[in-house]
């Protein structure tokens, strides 16, 4: 069998999601941004969802989300995308409604509003990019930057005698009696993409019980920041990040999954 | 039974030579091509397409989604011979 009579149309089994826009996504060469761009719209694609979902986009790398998600969104002020999400979910709770948020913007800035809008339970989806550190900005120092970890305002690494340690706050928000689903995934081998990928399909679904918050962290690479290749700052996350910040559900339909029980 | 044939085909102007797709592939199918496309970036490409089984993880790994994967059952020619 030669090549042309597999290349054919009938035998695609992978192709880009038409939920992606044509345009170049504005992400680094390797970058986690986009893998998770994707995984959202295949979801909205496979659940036939896309006329009923509006996102919001937050202030970081992505903060030209809306270009590249050929959905209804929003631009949010930095860190407000709950506050925003709250809003819309409010006006029109038969929407699916979500916010897409890196780290700086929903752990630093928006922290109050990422907590604030778990406490109050909304019925909304919030897709939280993890990649340790202020991307957009130039690579400083994030709350979540983890002991040891350089960054260009901690360029001998973070001291936590010094700078404090590092908030977990999707372990924080499971704690919340407003937060229905709460995980944590990675998209650095395709096998993580796989897992990440259902847990994002099941913030989703979940919309459709009314029961809260849906809140999925995405472990993701920063290796313009880090200063690694793209396949180097993959190893580095699984090795270094994944060790502080294990990936697994935390909570499973409003109940704290046991440490240790984590998938 | 038949063989699974694989192949893969890159948007050569979407990928921006992450490689992440070379490290992802468990046959080691994909390069990375000399040449460069108009951003300047060098593009992957089947290198030993015969190896390829279509198992995807190239195009789920690929954060520009510039990878479509075909995949297919090659029928037996002839049951005896
Ligand atoms: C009110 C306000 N304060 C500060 C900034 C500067 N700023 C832009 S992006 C950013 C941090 C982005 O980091 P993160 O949310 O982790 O996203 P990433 O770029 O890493 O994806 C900051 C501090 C801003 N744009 N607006
Ligand atoms: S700076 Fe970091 S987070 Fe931003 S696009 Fe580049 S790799 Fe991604
Ligand atoms: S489909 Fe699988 S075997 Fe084929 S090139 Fe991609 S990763 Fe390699
Ligand atoms: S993963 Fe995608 S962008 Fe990266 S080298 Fe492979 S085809 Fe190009």
């Amino acid at each position: 069998m030669n090549l042309e009579e597999i290349i054919r149309e009938e035998n695609i089994v992978y192709r880009r999601t038409p939920l992606l826009t044509d345009k170049a996504l504005s992400y680094c060469p390797g970058c986690g941004h986009g893998t998770t761009h994707r995984l959202i719209m295949e979801v909205i694609e496979e659940m036939g969802i896309q006329s009923d979902v509006i996102g919001i986009a937050p202030v970081g790398c992505s903060v030209l989300a809306y270009e590249f998600m050929d959905i209804d969104m929003i631009e949010a002020a930095h860190g407000r995308a709950p506050a925003v999400a709250t809003g819309i979910k409010r006006t029109w709770p038969g929407k699916y409604v979500f916010t897409y948020q890196g780290d700086g913007d929903l752990a630093a800035i928006g922290t109050s509003e990422t907590i604030h809008c778990c406490n109050r339970g909304e019925n909304i989806t919030i897709i939280f990019i993890n990649n340790g550190i202020y991307g957009m900005t130039g690579g400083q120092m994030a709350p979540t930057t983890i002991p040891g970890m350089k960054s260009s305002t901690s360029p001998f690494g973070r001291d936590t005698a010094m700078m404090g340690y590092p908030l977990k706050i999707t372990e924080l928000i499971a704690q919340l009696p407003g937060t229905y689903y709460v995980s944590r995934q990675s998209v650095h081998t395709p096998a993580s993409v796989r897992k990440a990928k259902k847990a994002i399909r099941k913030a989703f679904e979940n919309q459709k019980l009314n029961k809260g918050v849906s809140f999925v962290e995405v472990v993701s690479n920063c290796n313009s920041g880090w200063k690694m290749t793209p396949v180097q700052a993959n190893k580095w996350l699984e090795e270094n990040m994944l060790a502080y910040f294990p990936p697994g559900d935390l909570k499973v339909d409003g109940q704290l999954v046991e440490q240790g029980k984590t998938s | 039974m038949g063989k699974i044939r694989g192949a893969i085909v890159v948007d050569t102007e979407r990928c921006k030579g992450c490689e992440l797709c070379v490290e992802a592939c468990p046959t080691d199918v994909i390069r990375m091509e000399r040449k460069v496309n108009s951003k300047g970036y060098h593009y992957a490409y089947m290198e030993h397409p015969e190896s390829c089984s279509g198992c995807m993880n190239c195009g789920i790994i690929c954060p520009d989604g510039a990878i479509t994967v075909y995949r297919v059952k090659e029928e037996k020619v002839s049951e005896e011979t």
